[in-house]
């Protein structure tokens, strides 16, 4: 299964995307991360590491379900907002063992569409990544 | 060469990385102004705050090699330096200091030089001539990659005319329009500013070079950019060229 990462230079804003992205998102794991890491806005090129590798199923203690236990393993699609935010999540997917790749994509609909199409049982990373790249087509009005 | 050579370079690291500590704590107003006049006026303070750190983090190191006190020091900026900083300046360190991972000589100077540039554009997607660090950097990798393979300089003289080429950069972002970064965002507004990344490369460039000189016991040469070996034939020329100067000598 392919995990789903929000970053936002707000670490609430994270957390309420990776919300509503989570009531599309099945069983698929939506790790949030954002924030300057001492309560103020901005991104932590490490902090995006370690959301990866718990999206990927490194760090996770919520597994062992059906699924089995490298069910993760299909590799982590990673959202994010703007400026530098998108340049430390690009440090964080080259540091991160894991395979990830950034989706470019605005991050709450890129998020919601990445969720939907991960719950189908063939995603794959690159399906995932289209899915959510889709979503800067959207048109409101 | 002494078995201590590798020790000894990570001395020279460590060293470095706290000159360029204090050169930014000294700059910290001058480049929150440049950078208040066409960004958000934090560039002084990250820096100063994230090389401080980074300073602190290189001394705790017990008696580390180059590659390890270079690769702390990037891991400390991208922690501690906001904004697009932490990870230009930060993250590139990180990933070029496995070019040291055999000391410093000349030539893996260079391909740690190579590979931080590389890495400076590809995460900033920035060229030379978007008004960004780029400007300074760019022109001080080739003046000293040349210096060092064409020229056969030795690494100080080159490194001389690495922070001259960088200091030509520096003043080359003045007069054009930034292209990334916030002060993309000004347009043509953002003509006639000093670009603070850029300033702020030359000024860890400077301090490299202060350091490496009194490490090895030199002076500071004066130098300037341009080469020693121009060639003979002008490249350009080589060819036919039709618009080429009919020779009037």
């Amino acid at each position: 299964m392919v995990g789903l990462v929000v970053v936002s230079h707000s670490e609430r804003a994270a957390e309420g995307i990776a919300e509503v992205a989570a009531e599309m998102a099945g069983d698929t794991r939506i790790e949030p991360v954002g924030g300057d890491g001492k309560g103020g806005i901005g991104t932590v090129p490490d902090a995006i590491e370690a959301a990866i590798d718990a999206a990927a199923g490194g760090a996770g203690d919520g597994a062992g379900s059906a699924d089995g236990g490298d069910s993760n393993a299909d590799g982590v699609v990673v959202l994010v907002d703007l400026g530098s935010a998108v340049m430390n999540a690009d440090v964080a997917v080259e540091l991160s063992d894991a395979e990830a790749v950034i989706a470019d994509a605005p991050v709450l609909e890129g998020a919601v569409n990445a969720a939907v199409a991960a719950t189908d049982p063939s995603a794959t990373i690159e399906s995932v990544r289209e899915q959510a790249e889709a979503a800067r087509d959207i048109e409101k009005l | 060469m002494s078995d201590d050579r590798t020790g000894d370079d990570g001395a020279a690291v460590v060293a470095a990385v706290e000159a360029v500590a204090e050169r930014i704590e000294e700059e910290r107003d001058h480049l929150t102004q440049l950078d208040s006049a066409i960004g958000d006026a934090d560039h002084g303070g990250n820096m100063a705050r994230g090389w401080a750190e980074a300073a602190d983090a290189a001394r705790d190191l017990d008696d580390p090699d180059a590659e390890t006190v270079a690769k702390t020091v990037g891991k400390t900026l991208m922690g501690e330096v906001g904004g697009a900083s932490g990870p230009l300046f930060g993250g590139s360190l990180v990933f070029a200091a496995g070019e040291l991972d055999e000391g410093i000589t000349s030539e893996t100077a260079v391909a740690f030089a190579e590979t931080y540039l590389e890495k400076v554009e590809d995460r900033g997607d920035a060229r030379v001539g978007d008004q960004t660090m780029v400007d300074a950097l760019t022109p001080a990798v080739h003046t000293f990659k040349k210096s060092i393979e064409v020229d056969d300089l030795d690494p100080i003289e080159a490194l001389a005319k690495a922070v001259d080429a960088a200091e030509r950069g520096v003043a080359f972002t003045v007069p054009i329009r930034a292209r990334k970064g916030r002060a993309s965002y000004l347009g043509w507004r953002s003509v006639g500013h000093q670009d603070p990344g850029a300033t702020s490369t030359l000024f860890i460039l400077e301090e490299l070079l202060a350091v490496a000189a009194e490490r090895l016991g030199v002076d500071v040469p004066e130098a300037a950019a341009t080469s020693p070996t121009i060639p003979d034939e002008d490249p350009d020329e080589a060819g036919d060229d039709p618009a080429a100067d009919p020779g009037d000598d």
